[in-house]
């Protein structure tokens, strides 16, 4: 008889009529060879792996984390409430103790989604694991939080979803920047003035392998993790790494996932991208599911796999281990840093240009963060699409001291409705949601 | 006429019905170790003064191959499985003689790794020199493409009496399940052939050379022919019984749950709008998880005959029975002695159930009238609230669509139906003690036999299409052909229906007029390579809904008219 050693939860929820348009990759029958793959070999029977039906996430879910611009509802389809209603599903299974670990085996994904959203970037309209952690936060009180971002694109959304957040360590593990889609994630990405550090990025070479991933998560992953003591761990689990996938270039395979997450041991996993439906999809599902629950998966690989086939260049292995030995080093001086890089006044803009690839869509952002050593500072977003639609977004953070709130509460006041079509408050200790 | 016939662990009944009345009922006591005897003795005494050509049909639902699994008395059986990459077969084991082998096929049916014909033919060997006579073989993704399965059987046929192939059981994905079914089926082969052969060999005798049914899981039959090659069909018919009985007389308006009330068990199911659902997966008996269909039935250890014992102060029941009531001669305290110690039973000994329930009371502390008030209601209130548990599972069943999750049916029972011995009891408490409106099935006693003479013949259709390949299949039905690329999904449903008639008219023997079908799934996917839509991929899926035969409707009209009275 099969038995999982940990309780494991599952949301299968592969939206089989929903397609951003039927021949984008993000269409019906993506997941469609992984249910075939799930059910024949028996994994919903196995003793131990629960399935769960995904639950809607509400409107207020979703502006606990997101400004959307005008409106929720025009920025999404009833598949992303879905979607991140299964991840929100799992979370309270964790949270619950129902289960000791979930996979959210949901699409549409969400790790491209930023704060403010305008329209769909990389496929993603909404952040599924923030609205989920954002939730979990609220709902349970739960605080450090840890994102490790194994898809092969850099997480941009969710980094920048945390990126003035001291209790959330962000961690992607990705192609390197220079090489594919969206061009960021650079080791010196690492986090706004209150909460340096807590970013990491980990770009990889094209053509990395499992011994290439595998060393990272061991070297690097693991440390930093161990280091930070986080509460709840989330694995943003993207499957294009995958030596078949048809949009990137790394030489991953079913066998490494299964290991990496049988090494990272999070406590909550969400699908994100991965491409190739058929070659690695259900095998690398198969395996995740297997090593979360803590079953034999030695047997799980690909018809076409061949790991001499897929070894790594020296000069790659050589390459990933001196950008972790960077990684780490940042990680271990990250205070001594911070200080040295403290800005001077009591507050520090930035100006970024932010490209909706999916709905081409171009976005000027000038961000406002209070320098605060109390929270992770009160945060404001003047933004402004191609198209004219300007609005100003204010960010209360979960933990805001009193002047930050006051901070926000100013910006808020002080906002005038003829300068921004939209004038958003989100106060997170209140837990309120405001707009003019 | 029609005889309908259930065995039960106790009793067997037996009912003989024309198109108007319920002719005869008569319950005789089951021979658990001479099952035969007792279908015999059922039939002779069900027939007794009635022209044997009046007989059209005759329908059976016995526990044989049940006992036969739950004792474990199968002969043994060699197993040949093929996997591939995935889960290690050797989870799945299921006996002695079980040996995975070479050979892949992946979920669209391409054959990945061929099979190893030397490899099988010394599989065969070890195995035929261990006597086995039953073979089953199973490979993963044969729902797909079933020719490995086909080749090792065409390697060995010569070899064994009978070999069993995967892909006929079912068209669900389902390797460990495939895997476990293909080896009951196997396993209970040689003593469901003997036994039935032997039934019909008896009713031939007597004149009655009719079509024999027997009863399936699902709640629909299958001809006697048909049932030589798919035994475990006949696995858990009991309960499947029960809840066709209450089908003869429930309302279609609305969604009702029936609750079989025995002496060991109470069996629960929900009919929506007069017909009962499906279980999605299979039935599990012994530990066997099956892709055998049956109707979405919950069993709990909770009957007349339960033991009723006090636990650290607290009334407990069941799971357990150590024979019958008190007041009829047993040796625990069960719920009917408290019955009986309410007079609401009075055809025991009221003074052997009260001093069962004496220890219960000096334990409680409470009178004995108290202690059986409370016996009573501890048991109502369980039985609701393991059906309330039971359509909240349905209501959580995963959906893979946003339109089903959308317009997801939720099942909301305003209704229960009770049978089985206690039910007239019980259906008074059950009211008083919940908002449900409580009817007590005509005929209680014996509607699961009449449920088993009335049930239909059902079955199901599974059929893919993978326009890419140029493949449209449905190996469970042996059917494969070529299509081009522009078959539709149109097409792909016409062909589906017609092959489950098929299926119903030639296999079930059904009626024309009985084949109420319907899909149950219907699936088709743009294949995308690259930026170019290259094929189809369709799934459709097609049953005979679980019903009841046509004509009979005046029957149970009757018999409803008749309980109301
Ligand atoms: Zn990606
Ligand atoms: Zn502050």
């Amino acid at each position: 008889m099969i038995k999982s050693k940990n309780r494991t939860g599952l949301v299968f929820f592969p939206a089989f009529d929903w397609a951003i348009d039927p021949t984008h990759p993000e269409r019906e029958e993506r997941l469609l060879y992984t249910q075939d793959q799930v059910f024949e070999e028996g994994i919903l029977d196995i003793e131990g792996i629960t399935e769960f039906k995904p639950d809607l996430v509400t409107a207020t879910d979703i502006q606990r984390t997101h400004f959307c611009v005008p409106d929720v509802w025009s920025v999404t389809t009833e598949s992303h409430f879905i979607s991140a209603g299964g991840a929100k599903t799992i979370g309270m299974a964790v949270m619950d103790k129902k289960i000791e670990r979930g996979f959210a085996l949901v699409r549409p994904p969400g790790h491209h989604a930023m704060r403010v959203v305008h329209g769909c970037r990389g496929f993603c309209n909404i952040n599924i694991e923030a609205i989920m952690i954002e939730y979990l936060r609220k709902a349970y009180g739960i605080r450090r939080v840890a994102i490790v971002d194994t898809d092969c694109h850099h997480g941009d959304g969710t980094q920048d979803l945390y990126w003035h957040d001291p209790d959330t360590l962000f961690i992607s593990i990705h192609q390197d920047g220079r090489t594919l889609y969206p061009g960021s994630g650079f080791i010196n990405e690492l986090g706004g003035p209150n909460a340096f550090g807590t970013t990491i990025n980990i770009p990889l070479p094209p053509y990395t392998s499992e011994e290439g991933f595998l060393y990272s998560i061991e070297k690097v992953v693991l440390p930093i993790l161990a280091d930070f003591k986080p509460e709840l761990v989330i694995n943003s689990a993207g499957q294009d790494n995958h030596y078949s996938d048809p949009i990137t270039n790394m030489n991953f395979s079913a066998q490494g996932y299964a290991r990496l997450t049988d090494m990272l041991k999070a406590d909550i996993a969400v699908l994100e991208g991965g491409y190739s439906i058929e070659g690695a999809l259900p095998y690398v599902n198969a395996g995740i599911i297997l090593a979360m629950a803590g079953i034999d998966y030695s047997h799980i690989h690909e018809p076409d796999y061949d790991p001499v086939r897929m070894r790594q260049a020296r000069s790659i292995t050589q390459q990933i281990k001196e950008i972790g030995d960077k990684v780490l080093s940042y990680w271990q001086e990250r205070e001594a840093i911070k200080e040295k890089l403290r800005p001077a006044g009591p507050f520090t803009e930035r100006n970024r240009r932010i490209f909706y690839d999916t709905d081409g869509i171009t976005e000027t952002q000038r961000e406002k963060i209070r320098i605060c050593s109390d929270c992770g500072g009160a945060l404001r977003i003047d933004s402004e699409t191609d198209s004219g639609a300007r609005i100003l977004a204010v960010h209360i953070p979960m933990h805001a001291c009193r002047a930050c709130q006051e901070t926000g509460y100013r910006w808020f006041g002080e906002a005038r409705t003829t300068d921004f079509g939209k004038i958003y408050l989100q106060d997170r200790p209140k837990d309120e949601y405001l707009v003019k | 006429m029609i005889i309908g016939l259930d065995v039960g662990g106790t009793h067997t009944d037996v009912v003989l019905l024309d198109q108007e009345n319920l002719v005869n009922q008569i319950k005789v006591r089951t021979d658990e170790s001479d099952l035969f005897q007792s279908v015999l003795e059922g039939l002779s005494r069900i027939t007794e003064g009635v022209d044997p050509k009046r007989i059209e049909r005759v329908v059976l639902s016995t526990t044989l191959t049940t006992n036969a699994i739950v004792q474990g008395a199968m002969p043994n059986v060699g197993m040949i499985v093929s996997s591939g990459p995935g889960i290690d077969p050797k989870f799945f084991r299921t006996n002695e003689h079980y040996y995975p082998v070479a050979g892949s096929i992946d979920h669209r049916g391409r054959r990945i790794e061929p099979l190893d014909p030397d490899e099988i033919k010394a599989v065969g060997k070890n195995l035929a020199g261990a006597g086995v006579r039953y073979v089953g073989v199973v490979g993963k993704f044969s729902s797909r493409n079933p020719s490995h399965e086909l080749e090792i059987r065409k390697l060995l046929r010569d070899q064994f009496e009978h070999i069993f192939l995967g892909h006929r059981i079912s068209g669900n994905l389902n390797f460990p399940r495939r895997i476990a079914t293909t080896f009951l089926n196997a396993a209970v082969y040689p003593v469901h052939k003997e036994f039935f052969t032997a039934v019909k060999r008896s009713l031939d005798r007597h004149g009655m050379k009719v079509p024999i049914h027997i009863l399936k899981a699902d709640g629909g039959t299958m001809s006697l022919d048909y049932s030589i090659d798919f035994p475990g069909q006949t696995i858990l018919s009991g309960p499947a019984a029960s809840v066709m009985g209450a089908c003869a007389f429930a309302p279609e308006d609305r969604d009702v749950i029936v609750l079989d009330i025995g002496g060991t068990t109470t069996d629960m199911a929900v009919l929506m709008g007069g017909v009962p659902l499906i279980d999605p997966f299979g039935i599990e008996l012994s530990g066997y998880k099956t892709l055998i269909r049956s109707l979405n039935t919950r069993s709990i250890g909770l009957g007349g005959d339960s033991v009723v014992r006090v636990i650290q102060g607290q009334l407990t029941i069941g799971p357990d029975r150590l024979g019958p009531a008190m007041g009829y001669g047993g040796s625990a305290p069960t719920p009917t002695d408290a019955l009986i110690a309410l007079d609401i039973v009075t055809d025991a000994e009221k003074a052997r159930s009260v001093a069962g329930l004496e220890p219960l009371a000096l334990t409680l502390g409470i009178s004995i009238a108290e202690t059986a008030e409370r016996i009573f209601n501890l048991a109502c209130d369980r039985i609701l609230s393991e059906s309330a548990k039971m359509v909240a599972q349905i209501n959580a069943k995963p959906v893979y669509t946003i339109h089903e999750l959308h317009e997801g049916y939720q099942v909301d029972p305003k209704t229960i139906m009770v049978l089985g011995g206690p039910a007239p009891y019980f259906a008074k408490r059950l009211a008083q003690n919940s908002s449900y409106e409580v009817r007590t099935v005509p005929r209680w006693k014996v509607a699961n036999a009449i449920g088993a003479a009335l049930a239909r013949a059902t079955c199901e259709v599974t059929l893919f299409a993978d326009t890419e390949r140029g493949i449209l299949t449905a190996p469970e039905e042996k059917f494969k052909k070529n299509v081009g690329r522009d078959f539709s999904r149109d097409e792909a449903v016409e062909k589906a229906f017609e092959l489950l008639k098929e299926k119903a008219l030639v296999k079930g023997e059904a009626n024309a007029q009985d084949l109420e079908m319907e899909l149950l799934e219907d699936l088709q996917f743009n294949m995308v390579r690259g930026f170019d839509t290259t094929g189809k991929n369709i799934r459709i899926k097609a049953q005979v809904k679980p019903g009841l035969i046509h004509g009979y409707g005046a029957v149970a009209k009757k018999l409803s008219e008749e309980a109301e009275r």
